[in-house]
């Protein structure tokens, strides 16, 4: 328990905490991006998919169970991730305010010698937090982005994500929206995933090639394939079913 | 060489500070950023202005004293050098130079381009030390180290404790120099006993001290004079978290008297 308490206090703690949580959301956004490629295979996978989500584990779990345990990870996930963030952010911020040249500037000029991705972490982050909001109001519980009637909640265990998705994409400004965040995810994603081993520990410097490849791995298929999906739709490849 | 100066002056801690703008005739290629700036405070002598103020002690890149923001980098364009081993033919003739303390909460400025770095030693008074009774110098290899760790040990014992990591951080955190001082002795064997629990004490005291939090950014590292590297924040990281793991609690005086 002291322990757990020790991450609590020190800033190194907090960090950590952090990475942790960010371990588990890398590992649903990179599912997320998985999954929904089988919209490619047509209405029937998909649907079929967004059911069988519901059955993981059926019979010995119950009906949406598993789910549940995953969504309640991931929600502490994305609190706790948050929590460390903003605590440090206002840590960082007391530090670098109390002898700056004005009230938004530290330096009179100061100029940066590393990569951009590390500066954008924290309004990237706040993007990301405004595009979760959106997107569940948006394709999970359907009230923003459709037409009157246009979205079909399930009926008797009958999801129809299919054409909610093809839906849900037909207008330039939501398409915009969720391109320009996967953009900023990307480069979250592209700091974040080496930033995860730094912070636990465990990258030197031989390993540090090796671990920023993975990111930017990582980083370039979650946002290739997240990028496709509102393309494909929007370019008319993939239409609604009929 | 002429150049163009814009020096931060401030009185005192207190006294809101500003830039001011000097020019001088009398730089020569050969001189030191420092040796220029003596120049230039000899010419404000003889105008009857205050010189200016900055910090600077050994002028021969060991004991960390000299500080300057420089053109918006720390110790100024060229790596792996501090400002007293800056020379002014890393500029051009007409150039417009910006100078400017370290700017970070933990570093009050004192005057002028002079900051108190006294909180670098209370980090180094939270852990930086083996509390063993050592005695006087033992043989030479009675403790056996091996050529790897002494030689990574003595890469993080080259921190001079300028600052220069602090001031280049966009958090203004100092956990490149915490981490310096806490890898010298987690690298060699007479340093492993409190290696854990000096990894809390010097990053609680870090907190404390005002320092803001690494972000893994690596600013830090390219401006370290010493080119210390990213490397030893990994290994403090690693150490916090077997500290953790194993239930341990900071034990430094100055955070029970302010936890209490
Ligand atoms: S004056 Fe000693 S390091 Fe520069």
């Amino acid at each position: 328990m002291t322990g757990v308490l020790t991450l609590y206090r020190t800033s190194v703690g907090k960090k950590v905490i952090m990475a942790l949580s960010g371990f588990v959301l890398v590992g649903f956004v990179l599912f997320h991006m998985y999954g929904n490629l089988k919209m490619y295979q047509g209405p029937e996978a998909f649907n079929t998919y967004a059911a069988g989500l519901r059955e993981i584990g059926y019979p010995i779990f119950g009906h949406a169970h598993l789910l549940w345990v995953a969504r309640l990870g991931l929600i502490a996930a994305v609190v706790l991730h948050i929590w460390a963030a903003t605590s440090l952010t206002i840590q960082s911020r007391k530090s670098t305010t109390a002898n700056a040249v004005s009230g938004i500037r530290r330096y009179g000029e100061q100029k940066r010698q590393t990569s951009y991705a590390a500066y954008t972490m924290r309004y990237g982050g706040l993007l990301i937090l405004l595009f979760i909001i959106y997107h569940l109001l948006h394709l999970t519980f359907g009230v923003v982005g459709y037409d009157a009637g246009q979205y079909q909640h399930p009926e008797n265990g009958e999801y129809f994500v299919y054409n909610n998705v093809v839906y849900g994409f037909q207008n330039p400004l939501i398409v915009g929206f969720y391109l320009i965040t996967m953009i900023f995810l990307g480069l979250h994603l592209f700091h974040g995933v080496w930033s995860m081993f730094q912070t636990l520990g465990l990258n030197n410097a031989n390993y540090t090639g090796l671990l920023r490849g993975l990111a930017i791995l990582i980083a370039t298929v979650v946002v290739l394939g997240n990028l496709s999906f509102p393309i494909a739709v929007f370019v008319g490849l993939v239409g609604p079913a009929v | 060489m002429r150049l163009t100066l814009k020096v931060w002056r401030q009185k005192n801690r207190n006294t809101p500070g500003e830039f001011r703008t000097y020019h001088t005739e009398h730089a020569s290629p050969d001189m030191s950023f420092l040796e220029m700036l003596d120049v230039v405070n000899q010419e404000l002598i003889l105008k009857g202005e205050e010189p200016i103020a900055f910090d600077h002690d050994c002028r021969e890149g060991i004991c960390g004293m000299c500080s300057l923001m420089i053109n918006g980098i720390a110790h100024g364009p060229k790596q792996a050098v501090t400002t007293c081993q800056l020379h002014m033919r890393s500029f051009k003739d007409g150039d417009t130079i910006t100078v400017e303390p370290w700017r970070a909460g933990a570093f009050p400025i004192i005057k002028d381009l002079v900051t108190d770095r006294s909180s670098f030693d209370r980090i180094i008074q939270a852990g930086g030390y083996i509390s063993a009774s050592t005695g006087s110098a033992p043989d030479g290899n009675t403790i056996p180290v091996a050529k790897v760790d002494a030689d990574k040990a003595m890469d993080a014992a080259a921190c001079i404790g300028c600052g220069a990591c602090v001031a280049a951080c966009p958090n203004g955190s100092a956990m490149l120099f915490t981490a310096a001082k806490a890898a010298h002795l987690s690298f060699l064997p007479q340093g492993q006993t409190e290696r854990y629990q000096r990894a809390i004490n010097m990053v609680t005291q870090h907190d404390e001290e005002g320092f803001g939090n690494c972000t893994n950014i690596g600013e830090c590292a390219v401006v370290c004079p010493k080119e210390i590297s990213l490397d030893t924040i990994a290994r403090l990281n690693r150490d916090l978290v077997v500290a953790a793991l194993k239930g341990l609690a900071p034990s430094t005086g100055v955070s029970e008297a302010k936890a209490g």
